[in-house]
């Protein structure tokens, strides 16, 4: 168990008989009570198709059913139930050499950051960017690896935005993703990016849809949304 | 808090365990056909609503009710009939 944040904290699982996953898939985690009641939440992954083992990260929801469960509770040779991995739309194949935007809001930098793990795993050299909305500095999931692979200077650069609260001298955006910010940071249509939005539901649609206002290629936006129901 | 029925909207990614149960295959890239207005998106496109007794899909296009899943007591209940056509890959 790595905790990320205060309110975030990774699962490093060890997968006997894994098929392999794909950046970007998620898995179905189910609990059952010593009752019998059984509650089952779907989490991305963030671990690299190449790790070893599989991690998860769980953001903990605190009227939630399972995050609570699985943040806070779970000891180190306790057993869950996983089924996947699921997913074939929100996928990163790194044969596709379009220039990546991947756009993350929250919790919803998991699977974006799966393929950020990957490109590096497989010294990908395609050009990508990332604009990851936080409320706060603290509230930054993977901040200190992200800072380190954007300072390899290997093609993937990292733009922050903290929309809450920011600690001084903060020289990132302050203010939620708008069309000046993505006109900033999003890549020249015509090198026809590849763009992977992945948030909460407001954040998403508001991206996705100042990304086709721009002009981007609709098909060419994936997008995946996270609920309050994901507790 | 109130909780807005637009906080509620998720979409086909989150259901692409259920219906790999139902398809015994990956779903969220097959592309479905409106029936109502015949706009073609892929699974993990669609609006999902996971708050009632069972899943209800919507055409993000047009609104129309294109998929209703229920499950329970050792059963599926599948109304497809807002998809005129679903098509996937064989592989």
């Amino acid at each position: 168990m790595v905790q990320e944040t205060p309110r975030v904290a990774s699962l490093v699982l060890e997968m006997p008989d894994w098929p392999g996953h794909l950046a970007g898939q998620h898995v179905d985690v189910r609990v059952t009570a010593e009752d019998g009641y059984q509650a089952e939440r779907s989490y991305s992954i963030a671990s690299s198709p190449e790790d070893s083992r599989l991690a998860i990260t769980v953001e903990r929801l605190d009227d939630g059913e399972v995050s609570p469960y699985l943040v806070g509770e779970l000891r180190i040779g306790d057993k869950v139930e996983l089924r996947g991995p699921i997913g074939g739309y929100f996928v990163w194949r790194p044969a596709d050499e379009r220039p990546l935007l991947l756009v993350g809001g929250g919790s919803g930098v998991v699977p974006l950051m799966a393929m950020i793990r990957h490109r590096v795993a497989i010294n990908s050299k395609t050009p990508t960017r990332l604009l990851y909305s936080s409320r706060s500095q603290d509230d930054i999931i993977y901040r200190a690896e992200l800072e380190r692979l954007a300072a390899r200077a290997d093609g993937l650069t990292v733009a922050h935005t903290l929309t809450r609260m920011q600690p001084a001298g903060w020289d990132g955006y302050a203010r939620r993703i708008d069309l000046a910010m993505l006109s900033e940071v999003a890549w020249p249509r015509h090198e026809m990016p590849l763009t992977f939005v992945c948030g909460p539901t407001p954040l998403v649609e508001s991206v996705a849809s100042l990304m086709v206002d721009m002009g981007y290629d609709p098909p060419s936006i994936k997008t995946e949304r996270f609920g309050p129901t994901g507790g | 808090m109130t909780v807005q029925q637009s906080d509620l909207k998720l979409d086909g990614n989150a259901i692409g365990g259920l219906l790999r149960e139902i398809f015994t295959m990956e779903m969220t890239a097959a592309e479905g056909t409106c029936s109502s207005c015949g706009k073609v998106h892929a699974v993990g496109q669609v609006e999902v609503y996971m708050n009632a007794p069972g899943v209800v899909v919507r055409c993000p296009a047009c609104g129309q009710v294109q998929m209703r899943i229920v499950k329970g007591g050792g059963r599926y209940w599948l109304d497809l009939s807002g998809i005129r056509c679903l098509e996937f890959s064989s592989d």
